[in-house]
């Protein structure tokens, strides 16, 4: 039977009702049947709404995207791979992405955490990388939402699990806490891999005739539309959904990955792509497209786990641990014994063509036969109406109500959850295995050595949904600039982000209002930080019963340390030690945590970012930490200035004897403001001068806060806070809550 | 020293074990895959952390009965010593060359951060450089590191001196705070009958280099370095 007359008769079962439940529109068929020039068989159907999904397709953010900022002389590899890849110097290259795994997440968050682990590091090793650090934002619920312990527990589980046994230490992140999670946890998962910069694997097909290889895991029934339910709202129903969440095998993709690597370096590959999203179709599709070739395939030589599985559901399976190869021909053998030696499933389930299509045959019945280009490009791109989100009024200092006292916020402050310890968290993550955490989690940016180098490469994963809400522009600016600041705290040259679009959903006016507000605030910060997009995802349909995340676009940036001796942390080191703030203080406290935590509502602009400032300061303390002129840096963020004091002196074990905030700004705004573009930083005193001196010519204003020593921070005017209390406070709330009920 | 190293299909710590091994010894150790079922002449085999075979059933039990461990019992038989890091560890109790089994952490999580060590004797090839009673710091990293043996198979352990490291507190003291995972006796490593296996939970492959901060791990390969040249 020809694929004309099966899907004719396949097709007077597709109902309106069939379209509708695989997420395309009544005029998407129209448009698909116009592509394909007849009706689509089931398979056929499967096919195009997987790569027409918004997931796959990035049919609403592909306008918007364009405006980001992807090319910089460190820029190997910019977005449209598996992951972006940026110059290390020395023949290296730093291969990195972060991606989004939030619907599986909240539905089964230990295999949905655990796979979005699995996904991000396949994207990285298929271009010939090495994973050498993961890293992961987690933005939860309200902390007495009762789903929220049990989603914390599961998601952070899955992580450790699955990069636990990979063996890639997973150096940090950050998590949030916020009602407007409740329905919809997000869960970014980044990883960044180490590979030559002259042996680079990409996805494009070249070449007729070549064999289409299938490694990894069997195929089973796991994950049919997984990317279908990426491009949905949830509702009351969504509990329902948990077949479509992938289940992980982390050992499986230890070995998967150490094969690859084995044959990568080896000359047999042509191109290698992972199914993650959409499974073989879309990891065939996009292979055959990027190299302008067809390909068929042939179903009876996929690898099953179960009996009985159909073309529909083998193409649209989103099994996990499992990739695509296109082999130059007469490397079969050589390939088959790398992969039998690690015990993976090897098949040749295919070969490229010149036809330009994708031919699918399963038990001698051609059951799709697509022209790629339709699959690829004809999906439809939306320039979705969209409404300004409407700026706050910018909130005066004196109309925040100020505290009883400074340090008692303070207290509080470390103490909440939102600014609390994260140990609970990473100490479940194994950060030290590879032996080159030069830096650990708790820091401005972990920091892993370039393996047999004095390089180090830091990472770093920021933003602030707070400020997002109250202005997506600004906010996004902020995320940019706040990952960058971290990255030069511990001295390094900020190189390239990737990036997490987490959004509500796009046809509503005032969430694509709020996506366009982020990516014009990314591309500002990017481009005026010489910091370009390489990668990254899009997150859309993060609502439930139509009530949105926050816009939530996630930095993932990395930054390079030439020499890791001279490399900065946020410890203070030394008694005697001068305390200085570089950066200028305004004392804006609207969307504060301060106001939070302690007011327990947020109003008002979100702090401004002068991006200009931004660069002046952060170029200064780079300088300065190089020059070793400094014993401790920080950033300055949530909490403002006296929270990175606190943080400074946990971390060091040393107390601060802190001056009085200079007026005429009331003491709080000084205190828990949280202006942009400043650092904390400690130098020994006979530095001091020079440090003046560098600021002033840099045009960064420079104040000093006080002297390092003791074992509590005093405050003119106040009994001093014992460090043994801000420790408590800080390290005991996230334990506690997931203790007890 | 010549030392080998095995590797199973899910060994994840075995360049960081043969890293620092080499800055001990100045020598590359062997890596043996864990199908072969030959080792190269060794004075040393090391059996490094990891998931050996992704340990989805009882860690270990799977790679104690790979045909690398046939030949790794019979060295170790003959007096050949052996290290059991982590995993290593795990798989040597599953062999039957260390007693006792390693149960999922009391907390139920797995656990990574440096805990201190009480080192319980200084007289075997690997404790030569450290003191007796000597406080060092190692990283742990596992979800089953509870050491549980039977109270007459501790008892013998104690009798005999072979407990090599203590979980303790920064003044050697051996307290419940210190154990960061409900072994019993806050037992971090053991010893064979001769002292020539020992298998610890702890990483000292972690901390043997002053970029990653701490040295205390780098001064066991010194010890056997210089013991076993």
């Amino acid at each position: 039977m020809n694929i004309a007359a099966h899907a004719a008769r396949a097709a007077e079962g597709i109902t309106p009702e069939i379209v509708a439940e695989h997420g395309l529109s009544a005029n998407e068929y129209k448009l698909l049947v116009a592509a394909l020039g007849r009706e689509p068989s089931l398979t056929e159907l499967g096919i195009f709404s997987v790569m027409w999904s918004e997931h796959c397709s990035y049919k609403s953010s592909k306008i918007w995207l364009k405006k980001l900022p992807t090319e910089g002389p460190q820029v190997i590899q910019g977005p449209g791979e598996n992951a972006g890849v940026v110059d290390l110097g020395d023949g290296q290259a730093a291969v990195f992405k972060m991606e989004s795994h939030n619907h599986p997440s909240y539905i089964e968050p230990y295999q949905g955490a655990a796979t979005g682990v699995g996904g991000i590091m396949r994207d990285v090793f298929t271009m010939g990388a090495r994973p050498i650090a993961n890293m992961n934002a987690l933005r939860f619920g309200a902390p007495d939402h009762p789903k929220t312990r049990h989603l914390v527990a599961g998601v952070v589980s899955g992580i450790g699990d699955y990069g636990n046994c990979m063996g890639v230490p997973t150096v940090g992140g950050e998590t949030n806490f916020d009602p407007r999670y409740n329905d919809n946890i997000l869960v970014n998962a980044m990883c960044v891999g180490l590979a030559d910069a002259g042996r680079i694997f990409k996805a494009a097909a070249k070449g007729i005739g070549h064999p289409v290889v299938y490694v990894g895991s069997k195929t089973g029934r796991d994950g049919i539309h997984g990317a279908t339910m990426a491009s949905a709202e949830f509702d009351d129903a969504s509990e329902e959904k948990r077949p479509t969440v992938q289940v992980g095998d982390p050992f499986t993709e230890k070995l998967l990955l150490e094969a690859c690597l084995e044959l990568m370096a080896e000359d047999a590959i042509v191109a290698i792509q992972d199914m993650g999203a959409a499974g073989l179709t879309s990891s065939s599709v996009e292979m055959a497209d990027k190299g302008g070739v067809g390909i068929e395939l042939e179903l009876d030589r996929v690898p099953t786990r179960e009996e009985g599985m159909t073309a529909y559901e083998m193409m649209l399976s989103e099994s996990q641990e499992r990739m695509l190869m296109i082999l130059k021909p007469g490397s079969e053998k050589a390939a088959e014994r790398v992969f039998r030696k690690w015990d993976l499933d090897f098949s040749i389930i295919g070969y490229t063509t010149d036809t330009g299509r994708l031919v699918v045959r399963h038990r001698g019945i051609v059951e799709a036969d697509i022209p790629l280009a339709s699959l690829a490009h004809a999906a439809p791109v939306y320039e979705r109406p969209w409404t300004k989100t409407e700026p706050q009024a910018t909130v005066a200092a004196e109309e925040v109500p100020a505290p009883n006292s400074q340090l008692g916020a303070l207290e509080r402050l470390v103490g909440s959850p939102h600014l609390s310890s994260r140990r609970w968290i990473w100490k479940q993550y194994d950060h030290m295995v590879m032996a080159d955490t030069v830096q650990r989690p708790g820091g401005d940016a972990a920091v892993v050595r370039v393996h047999g180098t004095g390089k180090g490469l830091a990472i770093s994963c920021d933003v602030t949904p707070r400020y997002c809400a109250a202005d997506p522009f600004e906010g996004a600016k902020q995320a940019v600039a706040e990952c960058w600041r971290n990255l030069t705290a511990v001295g390094a040259d900020p190189l390239a982000i990737t990036d997490c679009m987490n959004f509500g959903n796009p046809e509503r006016p005032e969430i694509m209002g709020e996506f366009a507000g982020a990516v014009e605030g990314m591309a500002a910060a990017c481009t005026a930080l010489s910091f370009p997009v390489v990668s990254g995802n899009v997150s859309l349909y993060n609502e439930t019963n139509g009530i949105a995340i926050p816009p939530t676009p996630a930095i993932g940036g990395i930054g390079l340390i030439p020499d890791i001796a001279t490399m900065a942390t946020l410890a203070l080191k030394r008694p005697g030690d001068v305390l200085m703030l570089l950066g200028a203080e305004a004392g804006h406290l609207g969307q504060s945590l301060y106001m939070q935590v302690m007011l327990n509502r947020s109003w008002g602009a979100p702090p401004p970012v002068d991006l200009e400032a931004e660069r002046r300061a952060g170029d200064l303390v780079r300088a300065l930490i190089r020059s070793g002129s400094l014993s401790a840096v920080h950033d300055v963020s949530d909490g403002g200035l006296l929270a990175a004091i606190a943080e400074m002196a946990l971390a060091g074990g040393h107390g601060v004897v802190l001056d009085a905030a200079p007026g005429p700004m009331p003491a709080h705004a000084i205190w828990f403001g949280e202006d942009q573009a400043r650092y904390v930083v400690a130098a020994r005193p006979d530095k001091a001068d020079a440090i003046h001196k560098a600021a002033a010519g840099a045009k960064v204003p420079l104040r000093l806060l006080g002297t390092i020593g003791g074992d509590a921070i005093r405050l003119d005017g106040e009994p001093p806070l014992p460090l043994a209390v801000v420790r408590a406070a800080h390290e005991d709330w996230l334990p506690r809550f997931m203790a007890h009920g | 020293m010549k030392a080998s190293v095995i590797v199973f299909p899910g060994s994840n710590c075995d360049r960081d074990a043969a890293v620092a091994l080499e800055a001990a010894t100045g020598q590359a150790p062997a890596m043996v895959w864990h199908g072969d079922s030959e080792i190269p002449a060794s004075d040393l085999i090391v059996l490094p952390g990891g998931f050996s075979y992704g340990d989805y059933l009882r860690s270990g039990a799977m790679a104690a009965h790979s045909p690398v461990m046939r030949e790794v019992v019979a060295r170790a038989r003959t007096g050949t010593p052996v290290l059991g890091i982590c995993n290593g560890f795990q798989i040597l109790t599953e062999a039957g060359l260390l007693p006792g089994v390693l149960m999922r952490n009391a907390t139920l999580k797995f656990v990574c951060r440096d805990v201190l060590l009480r080192v319980e004797r200084n007289d075997t090839a690997y404790t030569s450089r450290y003191a007796r009673g000597e406080v060092i710091r190692f990283p742990i990293a596992h979800k089953d590191g509870s050491y549980f043996a039977d109270d007459a198979t501790l008892d013998r352990l104690e009798g005999e001196g072979r407990v090599a490291f203590r979980y303790c507190n920064a003044t050697g003291e051996v307290t419940q705070a210190a154990n960061p995972n409900g072994s019993r006796h806050n037992i971090a490593g053991i010893y064979n009958e001769t002292g020539t296996v020992l298998g610890l939970m702890p990483h000292p492959e972690r901390l043997a280099d002053p970029a990653l901060g701490g040295t205390d791990g780098a001064n066991m390969f010194l010890s056997l370095a210089e013991t076993l040249h």
